[in-house]
């Protein structure tokens, strides 16, 4: 299990905007009647997406008398899910997957690159206090490996080289071409592919 | 090798693109409605007769599983629940599917929900695939707007919804009752079995949960034949295949492959041989991250299946290859792997909580040589208390890489903890008051 705390400064209020309560309406009404808990999950996203990458107390409590349930419940689904971050990442959030078929292939020195372009330690804001890093667990792009996830979008066959000049660009505000980076088309065995070769560049 | 034209997805590395009108070119979507018109028993028959074995992990043959799905709709509803959580280390061909081949997926969505009588279909996927499963919405969206879901979903006079459910970020949601629970707005914790899903699951009520590859091939099965699935691989492992080969390969790739390939084939053919060649090869998992890995001497003949997996004593899984060299330290591969298993546990069961931390603990210190002699039989007793002692498979999933380690590589473990905690001889340190103990002459 992993251990995970709520941050220690906590704004008073949470709110949903326009966009979102938009949002959040849509997606209880792809639940059955009186299971409206069940959209708990993806509210929490909508916070988060909201509150700058985190998910304040506040915004439990109201998400919980949104959906009519308990408080504690919303929080127990909050701290056991790792996707939710109880306290502030940055706008560019970078997790870097060092799991063992990453690791095998050199997971550590996009860590490395992450301690000297962000911060020393996981978790901890760069001095702009405009990202964070952190190591995670299997991403699911092991054949891609190693690589590391920005946000949303997977940034793929990387090494350090590579991960510093992605850095580099978070850092001064632009968003990097997510996809491989050793120019290789998808999951496919590069310059080796020996199937389904009638419809390759088809 | 297989055939080009006996692989099921063509559209695997995106030369075609996963568009409705491109995917009709491939063959989705053209006769769906001649399949339901065959009706509820032919579809299960056809997928018994194909020997479907459900692509997730575990193996079960497909439509047993659908058969146990009541016959009559009673006072609660059906519900179809996709799995693709898809979080083992090693395995990436979920993304693949949902990414360039929706549409098989859809339409087996609904070839399946007409099968056991659903009429809503929740795919769960897993969060970090926002942006795939952007994809995948896209691909549903189209669906609704050409009428291939809905009411009457394309022409078959049976009504589907699909909804997509987003997990965050916790790889004990691919265990299908905490799958559900998580659905419910839970914490995925899994449930006790029985009462199996089949007759007790979402909401209380009868849910067939499969997953994404499963329900991917199904259509490309019922149009082709079962006759024709089951002539591919071999007895009880039939099919095709999609194998993710990771790690020290010159290529590593996804692949569509006929069951019972072999190992070596895999690796050498299609990932382009090992880094340093063949004779670096130290060890293979060959089935994602829970599967007991294999040592170089028997992947020269090993091949890919379910059963002759099992009597090597590991396991198909998600055949999420992991291709470790010589220039790895084993020890630390499965020890990074026991990190894994520690931070993923979902604390419900004690054995499973305590012990995969304690795991982890001992063989980072064996990585470090500081371990001392004795706790190397004491991990293979730890791993032992884990398996089977647990309310879902994650205490085997964790506790069998580690046999697997202790099988193969004892050896190497013994050879770099040598320290003996025991006082065996005499020594000057002046705080060991009981050596007098060791006084021979006593």
């Amino acid at each position: 299990m992993s251990l995970r705390r709520p941050a220690k400064n906590q704004p008073e209020n949470f709110e949903f905007n326009t966009s979102s309560l938009e949002a959040a309406k849509s997606i209880v009404a792809k639940y059955p009647k009186g299971k409206q808990q069940s959209a708990v999950m993806a509210l929490l996203y909508i916070a988060q997406k909201q509150n700058d990458n985190w998910i304040p107390l506040a915004a439990m409590k109201y998400i919980a008398k949104f959906l009519n349930m308990p408080y504690i419940k919303v929080y127990e689904v909050a701290t056991f899910y790792s996707m939710y971050n109880l306290s502030p990442v940055g706008k560019y959030f970078v997790q870097v997957c060092t799991t063992t078929p990453c690791m095998i292939r050199g997971a550590n020195k996009l860590v490395e690159a992450c301690k000297e372009k962000i911060s020393e330690d996981e978790s901890v804001l760069s001095n702009d206090k405009s990202c964070s890093w952190m190591e995670v667990e299997c991403l699911g792009a092991c054949v891609n490996a190693p690589m590391m996830q920005i946000n949303d979008d997977y940034y793929e066959d990387l090494d350090k080289g590579k991960t510093l000049k992605i850095l580099d660009k978070i850092l001064n505000g632009e968003k990097p071409t997510p996809g491989s980076y050793r120019g290789r088309i998808n999951n496919e065995p590069e310059n080796n592919r020996k199937t389904l070769m009638d419809l390759k560049n088809a | 090798m297989l055939k080009d034209q006996d692989r099921i997805f063509q559209n695997l590395y995106n030369d075609l693109g996963p568009d409705l009108t491109s995917s009709q070119k491939r063959g989705d979507w053209v006769n769906t409605k001649e399949i339901t018109d065959k009706g509820r028993d032919w579809i299960i028959n056809e997928i018994k007769d194909s020997q479907l074995r459900g692509r997730g992990g575990a193996g079960f043959p497909t439509g047993l599983k659908w058969s146990f799905a009541p016959k009559e709709v009673g006072s609660r509803p059906h519900y179809l629940v996709i799995n693709g959580d898809e979080s083992e280390p090693g395995t990436c061909k979920d993304r693949d599917i949902l990414r360039f081949e929706p549409h098989k997926l859809i339409e087996g969505c609904l070839i399946a929900s007409y099968a056991i009588q659903a009429h809503v279909c929740y795919i769960y996927i897993r969060g970090e695939y926002f942006v795939d499963g952007q994809k995948l919405q896209a691909a549903i969206d189209e669906a609704y707007e050409k009428k291939l879901l809905g009411k009457n979903a394309a022409g078959t006079g049976w009504d589907l919804d699909i909804y997509i459910h987003y997990g965050a970020g916790a790889y004990i949601c691919g265990e299908e009752t905490a799958l559900l629970e998580s659905i419910e707005g839970k914490k995925g914790q899994p449930r006790l079995k029985p009462p199996f899903p089949a007759l007790i699951g979402l909401y209380g009520c009868p849910t067939i949960i499969n997953n994404v590859e499963t329900i991917a091939v199904v259509p490309t099965i019922l149009r082709r034949g079962g006759k024709w699935f089951a002539s591919l691989g071999r007895e009880k492992n039939t099919g095709t295949k999609i194998f993710c080969i990771s790690g020290n390969v010159n290529n590593p790739c996804n692949v569509e492959e006929e069951m019972n390939i072999p190992l070596k084939e895999l690796i050498e053919v299609h990932a382009g041989g090992v880094i340093g060649g063949w004779d670096n090869l130290q060890a293979v998992i060959p089935g994602g991250s829970s599967m007991p890995l294999i040592p170089k001497d028997k992947c020269e003949t090993l091949t890919m299946d379910f059963d002759s997996l099992m009597a090597e004593k590991s396991g198909l899984g998600t055949a999420g290859v992991v291709v470790i060299n010589k220039d790895q330290d084993i020890i630390k591969c499965m020890a990074r792997i026991a990190r894994f298993y520690k931070h993923e546990s979902c604390g419900q069961c004690t054995p499973c909580r305590e012990g995969s931390g304690w795991m982890w603990r001992m063989l980072e210190r064996m990585a470090k040589g500081e371990a001392s002699k004795d706790e190397i039989d004491m991990l293979g007793d730890v791993t032992k208390q884990i398996e089977g002692h647990t309310i879902c498979a994650f205490g085997e999933g964790s506790s069998w890489p580690v046999q697997g380690l202790l099988r193969h590589f004892k050896d190497e473990i013994k050879k770099r903890n040598k320290f003996d905690p025991i006082v065996k001889e005499n020594k000057n340190i002046p705080y060991l008051v009981d050596q007098h103990l060791l006084d021979k002459n006593a």
